[in-house]
């Protein structure tokens, strides 16, 4: 009788088992026939892959910049998604910085890059084991020879920023919402600083860190304080958190069409973000982070063997690292002659725009 | 049908059939679930590399577990190991840094710092149940968000600014060479006996002496226990300690084994979090909580491969996953169905 039960029991989960092994078989196919449509990776071709922090491709931020250079480099040279060609791996925690690095490089990719200032330790520690492996990483230094450090001059592109609303606030108030409390973003802060105060010195600006790049009901609430006191423009380095800026912004001119509130996007051109409607848009400008170029110009002196390991490349103004993007009209002719100005000024050298944030 | 076979039966049956499910939701989203298994597989077991960090990721699951299900003993609800895990993760790497001393001394002394910080976040809240009677879920749960932000803040002033400590000196580090070497360099790390050690350790306290005799008691009925002669105050600030001191060493492995350091983090590790389910699924006894651990463990670090072999999305990813643990969890029902299968059979 027992056995009876048993021999049943089992007959049922191998039967299960054959078939949904089955529907895996065709599928096996299907993705076969798939791999050799577009299966244009070529043994010797230069493969480039990339591991995102936390925030994933799609963070609206340097994830996605980076990605889509990835993307672009790929595109420019017949790869594909895929090994030997180009991929990306996502990083659900800071525990799996290392993993994610190591996969990709025993997949054979010919350059890794690892995006965000949480990875130096894993990438150091990498490199140290994989003296032959290419790496590259995005907004830290790692002292190894075989990688290429990436940082930019947040501060210069923050500057013009902190120009632009300086020149255009009616209040006399300007805010900045930071994310997390780090040398990156201080830059942002600093430059962001320099700027406003260089148009306006006696301008009021409110700054708050969140704490965090992925909670967009802080960044609301930063906003809803700064412009219910009179803050007219936000400048926001938060990665996702500043989605929530946009949000407040974009509620309160919803409700009242004549409300003055602006916000600067980063990283990326963050027009999109700051639609209303049709006719309305609160997205001032962007202050845009080129790292999608930074990406490609590595990887194609990398393919060209021209891969500069164990040197800091740092892009700032003048480099085209950074700039401000097209505002679409909401910046005035008078104000653009003022940012260019100091966008000349900057990238002669004329002045110097601080890193470390102001004390308070 | 035996009780023994029926035991046996149940986590195998709820996993084949988390399996199966998880190859269902892949397959309907258009992914290959025998590609995906393999991934899996291949994540947790490929080669000495991925078996390494595999082990790596079950040591602090084992001590999260331990941690809840010693509590769960004792009658209380441990919800706040994860604050316990952060300051224990503080202490050790604050001492691994910080002093120096020789290797002897130095390990063990960061390994203690972690279990008294743990053990002193957890005594917070065993005393103000005792004392006050504030429940305990409440207080442990406020206090993960007291530990996560008090860490945040002295971490930032330990590195005057920055978000990290220092890395920890060789003499206070987990990490050995000769497991590196063996693994292909994964994070290994020493951790692992330790926390082998501590299932030992809690099955020895619970089983064996007479304090754990009083503690378990007083989980199964205060009244009685107290009737009996038992304080139960006193016990159940004890228990809250020694679970505290789990939760600590189980910060300890992530401070001086995982990371070698400590860093600001924006939200919580999860590790206590999941330590809860670790202990429910080893149904609260010291070898079962092995079995949780090794589980969620190897599902956690193996699923890191599913994107990079499979090409499976990390939301799906972690959808299969929950499943998985999902149907691990409600053995009861798949114990249930054996009973009416076995009973139907028997009428015959």
């Amino acid at each position: 009788m027992k056995k009876r039960k048993f021999g049943f029991a089992l007959t049922a989960v191998l039967a299960a088992g054959t078939v949904l092994a089955a529907c895996g078989d065709e599928e096996t196919t299907d993705n076969g026939s798939s791999t050799t449509e577009e299966g244009s990776n070529s043994g010797d071709a230069f493969s480039v892959a990339m591991v995102t922090d936390v925030g994933g491709v799609d963070d609206k931020s340097f994830n996605q910049s980076a990605w889509e250079g990835i993307q672009e480099f790929g595109a420019a040279n017949g790869l594909s998604k895929g090994d030997g060609g180009f991929d990306y791996l996502q990083s659900a925690s800071d525990a799996d910085y290392n993993t994610n690095i190591n996969n990709l490089l025993r997949r054979d990719f010919d350059l890794v890059f690892g995006v965000g200032f949480m990875m130096a330790d894993a990438m150091g520690e990498i490199a140290n084991e994989n003296p032959d492996a290419k790496l590259a990483i995005i907004d830290s230094e790692v002292d190894a020879p075989n990688v290429v450090s990436v940082l930019f001059k947040e501060q210069e592109g923050a500057f013009l920023a902190g120009a632009a609303a300086a020149s255009m606030s009616e209040s006399g108030k300007i805010g900045f919402v930071g994310g997390v409390d780090i040398p990156v973003i201080n830059r942002f802060h600093a430059g962001y600083v320099a700027g406003a105060q260089a148009v306006n010195p006696d301008i009021e600006i409110q700054v708050q860190y969140t704490g965090a790049f992925d909670k967009a009901d802080l960044g609301k609430t930063a906003a809803n304080l700064m412009y219910s006191s009179g803050v007219d423009i936000i400048f926001h380095a938060a990665g996702g958190t500043g989605n929530g800026v946009f949000s407040e912004a974009k509620e309160r001119k919803a409700k009242d069409p004549d409300a003055n509130v602006w916000v600067i996007g980063v990283d990326a051109d963050q027009y999109d973000e700051g639609q209303v409607d049709a006719d309305t848009n609160v997205t001032l400008t962007s202050m845009l982070k080129g790292v999608n170029a930074a990406v490609v110009d590595i990887s194609t002196r990398a393919q060209d063997g021209e891969f500069n390991g164990g040197e800091t490349l740092v892009y700032g103004l003048k480099e085209g690292g950074v700039q401000l993007a097209d505002s679409r009209g909401a910046i005035p002719e008078d104000v653009m002659a003022v940012i260019e100005d100091y966008t000349a000024k900057i990238s002669s050298g004329e002045i110097t725009v601080p890193e470390e944030k102001p004390a308070k | 049908m035996s009780n023994r076979v029926v035991n046996i039966l149940v986590p195998v049956i709820s996993i084949i059939v988390g399996l199966l499910v998880g190859a269902v939701v892949m397959l309907v989203s258009g992914y290959d679930p025998v590609k995906g298994y393999i991934a899996l597989w291949n994540g947790i077991f490929g080669d000495s590399y991925s078996i390494g960090n595999t082990i790596r990721q079950i040591t602090p699951y084992i001590l999260a577990g331990l941690a809840v299900a010693f509590a769960f003993r004792t009658g209380l609800f441990n919800i706040g190991v994860e604050g316990q895990l952060l300051m224990g993760w503080l202490a050790a790497a604050w001492v691994g840094y910080a002093v120096e001393l020789p290797r002897i001394i130095h390990l063990p002394l960061a390994i203690l710092a972690a279990a008294v910080a743990g053990a002193f976040w957890a005594f917070l809240v065993g005393f103000l149940k005792a004392r006050l009677n504030v429940h305990e879920v409440i207080s442990s749960i406020m206090l993960n968000y007291t530990a996560l932000y008090v860490t945040n803040a002295v971490i930032k002033s330990l590195s005057d600014g920055g978000f990290k400590t220092e890395t920890v000196l060789p003499s206070a580090t987990l990490r050995a060479q000769w497991l590196r070497d063996m693994t292909d360099n994964s994070s290994l790390h020493l951790g692992i006996i330790l926390s082998l050690l501590m299932v030992l350790v809690m099955w020895f306290i619970l089983e064996k002496t007479t304090r754990g005799y009083e503690l378990k008691a007083v989980g199964f009925n205060q009244n009685a226990a107290e009737y009996a002669g038992m304080s139960v105050k006193k016990n159940i600030i004890l228990a809250m300690t020694i679970s505290g001191v789990f939760a600590g060493l189980a910060g300890a492995m992530e401070a001086l084994g995982t990371f070698q350091n400590a860093s600001i983090k924006a939200g919580f590790t999860g590790v206590g979090f999941d330590g809860i389910a670790v202990a429910l699924l080893g149904a609260n006894t010291p070898l079962g909580v092995v079995f949780g651990a090794t589980l969620f463990g190897s599902l956690k670090y193996g699923a890191l491969n599913m994107p990079n072999a499979a090409g499976i999305p990390e939301e799906m990813v972690s959808i299969i996953i929950a499943l998985i643990i999902f149907f691990v969890a409600c053995g009861y029902v798949i114990r249930l169905g054996l009973q009416k299968f076995g009973s139907k059979k028997e009428g015959n």
